[in-house]
């Protein structure tokens, strides 16, 4: 009835709860702005959380960044890109952070790499994967920090290649990033091996495999290998349906991200043995670097640390580093300071290139197997990021002029 | 005649499912006139008024209205013709003013559906009203439809029937539900109105005394089939009717017992 | 030959779980006409405990025991719900229980992430049944023929009880009639309690039966409940062996067309639902639904346009809307701003749910349509923004045309569920074809020109279009038109008969509201500066539903005031907390069990009452002071 007059008053009023908390930043802080899809993927961005909790605790102990606290303050995004918006915003206009980070999923990161362009902020994309990020979509404003599809392809297409195999099928969610990931892998695959054959592709709805029918599929084609691209829930039903099928006995199977704790563990008992996996093997790694990483994390948690734990831990350890040594919040000076930077991290160093802003943070390829009724990965060997990207000249022709 | 005639229906005909409810049933309604049909209850009066209006699809026969063929048009159409109806368990629309339901469907009549910007509270208001006033509703405009007794829900439905100023008026169980003497005060304001604007009426109803009161003329169906057809006097004369319609039960219990007696 | 039994089979063994779940929202729908949104989580909720049932107690008889004791404990919660919940709302306008039972899901979701963790749990395999059946070279799983077999069982069982008990019967009764068994005398509240109990028992034994093939999660209910809708409605409402042929019919068709078009799975079912809702508006078994019995009393209040002083007040309120930008800082007015584009989006929806009766559940389709009319017009075509804007109501009004003309010839549920359908199509093609649309990635790039880029300029552009649809759309309201669409909807019998094509108005009543919902689409491009497929998705459908119906579904204007409360609130919620479906699913059910009228349908009643409430509190504080 009386709508109008609701709709402005309650509109007035709520937004007054919308006013800025803080008017300015107080002098003995910096503040970075964080985004995750903590509520829609609590599994990976937990151990991510904590990741970058230990990373800030460490970093304000030594003395924080040139004398300022460091200040994290962390946005749900609800796993929707427009909700990452609102959140980028609230940070940026409301809060008034010296720089964005985070992001889990390739569309929340595209979104807020678009946003950090438009309004002039510095982000540095944490987990998502897409190669766009960087290439096709690229901006001076966004840096990332885990490996891209593409380097994880890559990496795979390293084993794979050595395999005999020649009839190939491939599994993967039916989405930009499922796509994208066969798309490289091919064409990378497809250079080194050009005897083979793609016999067979299955692309089940992401989330919503029906699993028998798909293995049933990919079987009937007989394919000498497969390269998976499925995780989470999809991958623990195609792996049950697979093995209760006999989908993978006498067939390589070439898998992306499996070998890492947060896909690997629910598997339990029925992991795959001999999978060729890009992953993270916490309980192998033996440099110094990841030992002190190690200890420290199980020593605040009591928990063991996941791929998303390391990804957290080194976006914090990355800001705190650009922020110090731009010694200003100004983004440019942030972005310079930021291009060909070099520093640790529990892989060992890592550089943030300048040509793209992709960081050479890298993975461990191995395979997976079975000990003591856990999936592990062994024969992993750490792959430098910086050793699997396409020449300067080809990222140069996709990565858009500023 | 039948050029003349306001209402022509020729052998119509309809089944459902093996059984025939209405068989090549025929009559005229010539304008002015006041038409009742009836018969006992199952002998297809209601099919047969729902195929005049294009409610129902008549397997066989055609309607005409003012000479038109209207078999096939939908009711709709045959409204734009100008024919009125009202129901037997009253349509109206509850969620309104008793003056906007009649606003709506003058706004129908004026061809004035699509027009999104007029104001229908303001819409044609003083033939609304005026519409009310004739049919005795006119202290109850504003009032909302859904709180309106049966009996004024029947009025008001004889207002909106009477919206698109019809040439021909159908009304099935135009008192069905009401109070006696309720009854009687519709029945009389309905045949004021179609003999002052020369409307031909045909209604169906169980009250005989409705019937026999303002019927011209009476069509008496059974079973499908129109079996008698004339004034009030012939048609109370009627031996068949009697045995049939009036004395239904006596009739089958006669033959009941005769059967089973010794 | 061997392959396409087998792969025939894999399929039956899929339609049984599937029709497991169905065939308890069938039997619920059929008898209390509940749209139960929570039976999702009820599905989860009982692969979570036998989860946990199936840890602690081993053996075969460990396990089926711990199946079957997680249903029945899962049926217990149901009927708590039920009793709790469920009952103080079955007088409230159809599909208000469909907000309860939303509210109940999100709370659901979160609730099983505090009990059982964020991981991913994988269950044990069946004692028995965990290998396979060798079949000329073939493997089935023997988990997969038990689910063969356990579907036409529990269907048997189901015809037996409903057959030949006298509860069954009654059941049967409800279903066709509600009225009549209430007039038999029947005690319908346990009628109605045990009907939702083994539905729920049903929904939580296909989730536990699910866990020695699946991994059991917190999206585990969204990941079901719309296929369960789809195949429950392909077969017919309340008929459980429709259920159980459209069940067949979509694993089948999906076993089998993956093997031709392997990409085909994300739309099949929509496509299948579609398909069969235009050829048999009220699926395969169904019949023709009753007219919807409206509750006496609840619109005795006919509608009625403004008064001056309302217009007053409400200019005077607007005045204060548009000063915000002289006292509030940016992010206030691009939240106002996105608040104000979900007006426009939820006042669309309400003309087409209040005015109209028809509840679209796929109304995102046009707001997302809007917003790609928009990325398009900027990225492919280059126009300026002025122009670009008008891409966004132009793309809702073709999509509503097409669409809106298939789905005004149902009504009711299958009306919502076909535009549910055609909103699922349409996402789809987005989502997939990457190269239109960049596919999951979205368009990006699409930011306001200079003269619209401040955040105060984009508020008040946001506003003014706000201001300018809801203003319209009560005038369309109050138009001939608008009472012509209303008119239908109370009683087509009577519309037609005074020479109103009902169809046709309801049809350009869709694309009213269609194009309106461009509108909002178009801004929202404009304000995230990109566009995803997110923006035409169930979610986004479900949220507009839920705008409407807690401002008020039976008001004029209810949807702004609902879309306000919601979109804040939950902005505000995601911003503060990780809980924020918990809190925000618990303030819904708090909200339809106190306001079943919604927020500004209650205020209207109490606004109406008020007079002789107020006289009630004086006479009653006279009487205190006088003892």
């Amino acid at each position: 009835m009386q709508g109008r007059v609701l709709l402005g008053a309650t509109l007035a009023l709520t937004l007054m709860g919308f006013a800025p908390s803080a008017f300015a930043q107080s002098g003995g802080e910096i503040k970075i702005g964080e985004i995750n899809s903590y509520s829609l993927l609590p599994a990976f961005t937990e151990p991510y959380r904590k990741g970058w909790q230990l990373a800030v605790e460490e970093v304000n102990a030594a003395g924080g960044v040139n004398g300022k606290k460091l200040v994290v303050i962390s946005k749900d995004d609800g796993g929707k890109p427009a909700e990452a918006q609102t959140a980028a915003n609230e940070l940026v206009s409301s809060e008034n952070v010296s720089m964005l980070v985070g992001t889990f999923l390739s569309n929340i990161g595209l979104a807020v790499s678009d946003f950090a362009k438009q309004k002039k902020v510095f982000f540095l994309a944490s987990e998502p994967l897409t190669d766009a990020i960087t290439w096709q979509k690229g901006n001076r404003y966004t840096f990332r920090l885990r490996p891209s599809n593409y380097m994880q392809a890559a990496m795979l297409v390293d084993a794979a290649a050595k395999l005999p195999a020649k009839r190939w099928a491939t599994i993967a969610p039916n989405y930009e990033y499922g796509q994208s990931a066969v798309a490289v892998f091919k064409k990378l695959m497809s250079e080194k091996r050009p005897d083979i054959q793609w016999v067979e592709a299955q692309w089940p709805p992401l989330g919503k495999i029906d699993a028998g029918p798909v293995v049933q599929a990919v079987a009937q084609a007989n394919p000498d290998a497969i390269l998976n691209v499925e995780f989470g829930g999809d991958l623990v039903k195609l792996v049950r349906e697979g093995n209760t099928r006999g989908l993978f006995k006498g067939r390589e199977v070439v898998s992306f991200l499996t070998g890492e704790p947060e896909y690997l563990d629910p598997l339990k008992d029925e992991t795959p043995e001999g999978w060729i996996v890009t992953g993270y093997p916490w309980y192998s790694i033996k440099t110094p670097e990841h030992a002190a990483f190690l200890k420290a994390y199980q020593a605040k948690y009591n928990d063991y640390p996941r791929l998303g734990s390391i990804v957290g831990y080194e976006t914090i350890k990355a800001a705190a580093a650009i922020l110090a040594k731009a010694n200003s919040t100004d983004p440019d000076k942030m972005i310079a300071a930021a291009e060909g930077l070099s520093l640790p991290s529990p892989f060992g160093e890592i550089t943030f290139r300048k040509i793209d802003h992709q960081s050479t943070l890298g993975a461990f390829v191995g395979k997976t197997a079975l000990k003591d009724g856990k999936g592990i990965m062994v024969d992993s060997v750490y792959r430098k990021g910086s050793d699997y990207q396409p020449s300067d000249a080809e990222v140069e022709k996709m990565r858009p002029k500023d | 005649m039948s050029t003349q005639a306001l209402l022509s229906v020729e052998d119509l005909s309809k089944s459902y499912g093996g059984v025939r409810a209405v068989r090549g049933v025929s009559f005229t309604l010539s304008p002015g006139e006041i038409l009742a049909l009836i018969g006992p209850n199952g002998a297809g009066k209601s099919t047969c008024f729902n195929m005049l209006n294009g409610q129902t699809a008549p397997d066989a026969g055609t309607v005409r209205v003012l000479g038109q063929d209207t078999t096939g048009l939908k009711p709709r159409e045959v409204w734009r013709l100008g024919v009125g109806r009202t129901f037997q368990i009253t349509a109206t629309f509850p969620t309104m003013t008793v003056r906007e339901n009649v606003q709506v469907a003058l706004s129908s009549h004026d061809r004035k559906l699509f027009n999104l910007v007029a104001s229908m509270p303001r819409y044609a208001r003083d033939e609304a009203e005026r519409l009310l006033d004739l049919v005795g509703m006119g202290g109850f405009s504003m009032r909302a439809c859904g709180e309106l007794a049966y009996g004024d829900l029947k009025r008001l439905e004889l207002a909106i029937a009477l919206a698109n100023q019809p040439r021909l008026l159908l009304m099935d169980e135009p008192t069905a539900g009401m109070a006696p003497r309720e009854r009687v005060e519709l029945m009389r304001l309905t045949a004021q109105i179609a003999r002052e604007k020369s409307i031909g009426v045909l209604f169906t109803e169980h009250d005989m005394d409705v019937v026999f009161e303002h019927a011209d003329r009476i069509l008496v169906l059974n079973r499908g089939s129109l079996i008698a057809e004339g004034s009030p006097e012939e048609v109370r004369r009627n031996a068949e009717v009697r045995a049939i319609y009036l004395g239904e039960g006596l009739v089958y219990d006669a033959r009941h017992r005769g059967g089973v007696s010794p | 030959m061997a392959f396409y039994v087998v792969q025939f089979l894999t399929g039956l063994a899929s339609a049984a779980s599937l029709f497991l779940v169905a065939s308890g929202l069938s039997i619920i729908f059929g008898v209390t006409r509940i749209v139960n949104f929570a039976h999702g989580a009820f599905y989860m909720l009982g692969a979570y405990v036998a989860f946990t049932l199936t840890a602690r107690f081993s053996g075969a008889l460990g396990f089926w025991g711990a199946i079957l004791a997680a249903s029945l404990i899962v049926a217990a919660v149901g009927v708590i719900v039920e009793m709790l919940l469920l009952r103080r709302i079955y007088h409230v306008p159809e599909l208000f229980q469909l907000l309860a039972t939303f509210g109940l899901t999100l709370m659901v979701e979160d609730l099983v992430v505090l009990m059982w963790g964020p991981n991913d749990l994988v269950g044990p395999r069946a004692p028995g049944l965990k290998g396979a059946i060798d079949f000329f070279g073939q493997r089935i799983p023997s988990y997969d023929l038990f689910l063969i077999v356990l579907g036409p069982v529990v269907l048997g069982l189901l015809w037996l009880v409903f057959q030949r008990t006298r509860w069954g019967v009654l059941v049967r009764a409800a279903t066709q009639d509600r009225d009549m068994v209430a007039a038999l005398g029947v005690n319908q509240k346990w009628l109605f309690t045990s009907v939702f109990a083994l539905g729920v028992f049903l929904a939580a034994l296909a989730g536990a039966l699910q866990i020695p093939r699946d991994a059991v999660n917190h999206d585990m209910d969204l990941r079901v409940i719309v296929d369960v809708f789809v195949v429950v409605v392909i077969g017919g409402l309340g008929s459980i062996t429709g259920a159980f042929i459209a069940a067949v019919l979509v694993s089948e068709l999906n076993a089998f067309g993956i093997l031709i078009f392997p990409k085909i799975s994300i739309i099949l079912v929509f496509l299948v639902m579609a398909s069969v809702l235009i050829v048999r508006p009220w699926g395969l078994l169904g019949k023709a639904e009753a007219p919807a019995r409206r509750t006496p009393g609840l619109t005795v209040n006919p509608w009625r346009p403004l008064t001056s002083n309302e217009r007053i007040a409400a200019a005077i309120v607007f005045l204060f809307a548009a000063s915000l930008p002289f006292f509030a800082g940016n992010y206030a007015l691009n939240v106002g701003a996105e608040i104000a584009i979900f007006v426009i989006f939820a006042a669309s929806l309400h003309f087409l749910m209040s005015a109209g009766g028809l509840a679209s559940f796929g109304h995102a389709a046009y707001f997302g349509l809007g917003a790609y009319g928009v990325a398009f017009a900027v990225k492919l075509a280059g126009l300026p923004m002025a122009i670009a804007l008008l891409a966004g109501p132009l793309f809702g009004l073709l999509g509503a045309v097409v669409f809106g003309f298939f789905a005004v010839q149902l009504s009711g549920v299958y009306f919502a569920m076909l535009t549910l359908a055609f909103a699922q199509i349409v996402w789809s093609i987005v989502f997939q074809w990457v190269e239109l649309t960049g596919g999951d990635n979205g368009i990006l790039g699409v930011w306001p020109e200079h003269w619209a880029a401040s955040a105060s300029h984009f508020y008040w552009l946001s506003l003014a279009i706000a201001v300018l649809v809801v203003s319209g759309l009560r005038m369309a309201t109050f138009s001939p038109f608008g009472f012509a669409l209303r008119a239908t909807r109370d009683s087509p019998l009577r519309t037609e008969a005074i020479g109103v094509n009902g169809k046709r108005i309801q049809w350009s009543a869709f694309v009213i509201a269609g194009t309106v919902a461009g509108i909002g689409g178009a801004l929202f491009a404009y304000l995230k500066g990109s566009v995803f497929p997110d923006v035409l998705g169930i979610p986004l459908s479900v949220d507009a539903l839920v705008m409407v119906l807690l401002g008020g579904v039976e008001t004029v204007s209810g949807a702004i005031v609902g879309a306000i409360v919601y979109k804040a609130l939950s902005i505000w919620l995601v911003s503060q907390t990780e809980w924020s479906k918990l809190v925000l699913g618990a303030f819904i059910v708090l909200i339809v069990v106190a306001f079943p009228k919604g927020i500004v349908g209650t205020v209207e009643s109490i606004w109406h009452r008020r007079p002789s409430s107020l006289r009630d509190a004086l006479l009653g504080s006279k009487i205190e002071t006088a003892e």
